[in-house]
């Protein structure tokens, strides 16, 4: 052993034994000073509570289906949108110029304005026009509502891609008799979206998680249900059973966009 | 008639002049090229003869014909001269093929299929045959060079320019990518190149244009420019270039 690997597998044991205790004395002491408030053991019936969790957990789980069902159907939607919003506020044409400033108008009203009223003003407003059925969906108008916000953020995570290709690119392709169109589709927008693809992850998985807003609307999701069985149970157990759910469909979607950046960042280096 | 010809182009940025009235002619199957220092105008000047920037006064004529005329489609004239830049410029979400194959498949709206012998051949010519299938980030400066100059070929074009295409490169790789354009000089493309490699613009040149300011102030065969400089500019240069 040399000296210098002496000395580093002298300090990896160190910071292995610091880690170690911090992490014990961090653990006992919110094991051991938790329960000493005085509102503990209500807290631990109301929301953990071991019976209720597995009684509603399976009918929590079905309920989570829907939740899937609308994430499945927006997300395509959003990525088009957004893709054809991104497209219109670089758009050059005169022709083209309302098809900007619809953009532009898109972009700072559905991004300007809480998820919440979207929702409510589109899922409820829309139906209330008196459409015949099934026109007037709360799934339908819910979704629209998501699709609309979503898009004005992905849009503009696009448009950042899109920036993100170095203008070299384009004269390359120009210089070789390209029209400005197929420079946008074959060189620039193939690199953007590769370039963009981890910020995109972080928002399926925000959209994951907003899509329990539609509850506020009528479709009996995972939160919606969840607040069924508070009501049924008089106990607040079967939100922490939604809430592992969730956790169960992001936390390895959040790794894997993580793991996604941190390889783009070593490929740029 | 010259094949290229160049009439008090002038280009300028916000104030700056970059181009200060540039008379230039290019004989079919001439290699003419551009030397001076850095910020000259050399690349300016390439970029503007391939339209990449449009030009404040002045025109330009390919086969007597002016392609410089405001507000020309720039599509057809850019597909008739090829331009190869100093960062190669490739397309790293393609192979080195499909770098090759797009404009002719874009522009000359050829098939793969019908594009495929064509595009073999030029690989095999410049060998890089058994790269065709790689990525640029796969390959080396030398080779993505080589790609780019095959990419710009692959158009047929009638005229190439070279924006010191082997500045970018280590000092063992430029021998390959000079050896590609002793090869198309040889096949008779006509060429224009803005290069600091003062040797092989000497071997090979049929005339030296030295810049200084946005002006040609001296050009003439190798020979003259280099051996006889009359101005004191290109003197002190060349001078400082060849040492």
């Amino acid at each position: 052993m040399t000296r210098r690997e002496r000395y580093e597998a002298h300090q990896r044991r160190r910071s292995l034994v610091i880690a170690t205790i911090s992490t014990v004395t961090v653990v006992a002491a919110i094991y051991f000073l938790v329960p000493l408030a005085p509102g503990w053991t209500k807290v631990q019936q109301s929301f953990f509570n071991g019976e209720t969790l597995v009684k509603t957990f399976p009918k929590l789980l079905e309920a989570f289906r829907i939740n899937v069902m609308i994430f499945a159907w927006s997300a395509p939607a959003i990525a088009v949108l957004g893709l054809l919003i991104a497209l219109a506020r670089d758009a050059k044409s005169p022709a083209l110029f309302p098809l900007r400033i619809f953009g532009a108008a898109f972009t700072d009203v559905f991004r300007g304005v809480p998820v919440i009223l979207t929702v409510y003003l589109i899922g409820f407003g829309i139906p209330g026009l008196g459409l015949p059925r099934p026109w007037n969906s709360p799934y339908i108008w819910g979704s629209l509502a998501l699709i609309l916000t979503y898009s004005a953020y992905v849009a503009e995570i696009f448009r950042s891609g899109i920036d993100s290709v170095h203008h070299s690119q384009r004269a390359a392709a120009l210089s070789l008799g390209l029209s400005e169109r197929q420079v946008m589709r074959d060189v620039v927008l193939p690199q953007a979206i590769r370039n963009v693809v981890p910020s995109q992850m972080n928002m399926l998985i925000a959209l994951q998680k907003d899509v329990s807003l539609l509850s506020f609307i009528g479709p009996v999701e995972i939160f919606r249900q969840a607040g069924v069985f508070k009501s049924l149970l008089a106990n607040f157990t079967p939100y922490v059973g939604a809430a592992i759910i969730f956790l169960i469909v992001t936390i390895p979607a959040t790794r894997y966009a993580d793991h996604l950046m941190a390889r783009q960042m070593r490929e740029r280096r | 008639m010259p094949k290229l010809e160049l009439q008090g182009v002038i280009k300028r940025f916000g104030d700056r002049t970059v181009c200060d009235g540039i008379n230039l002619t290019v004989d079919e199957g001439q290699m003419v090229c551009l030397i001076g220092a850095s910020g000259s105008g050399k690349s300016t000047l390439l970029r503007c003869i391939n339209l990449l920037e449009p030009i404040e006064d002045g025109a330009i004529f390919l086969d007597g014909e002016d392609i410089s005329i405001p507000g020309l489609n720039p599509q057809s004239v850019r597909a008739r001269i090829g331009i190869v830049f100093q960062s190669f410029n490739l397309f790293p979400h393609m192979t080195a093929l499909e770098n090759v194959m797009l404009a002719p498949r874009r522009v000359r709206g050829l098939f793969r299929a019908e594009l495929q012998p064509e595009v073999e051949a030029l690989f095999a010519r410049f060998g890089l045959a058994d790269r065709m299938h790689n990525y640029p980030d796969q390959l080396s400066g030398g080779q993505q060079q080589r790609v780019a100059i095959v990419r710009a070929l692959a158009m047929q074009p009638e005229v190439m320019l070279f924006d010191e295409i082997t500045s970018a490169l280590d000092p063992q790789l430029v021998g390959e990518v000079l050896d590609v354009l002793l090869m198309l000089k040889k096949q008779g493309m006509t060429m224009v190149m803005a290069t600091h490699e003062m040797g092989f613009a000497r071997e090979a040149a049929d005339k030296i244009c030295f810049l200084d300011s946005g002006r040609i102030i001296e050009e003439g065969p190798p020979e003259a420019v280099f051996d006889h400089p009359s101005h004191q500019t290109t003197q002190a240069f060349l001078a400082r270039a060849l040492k």
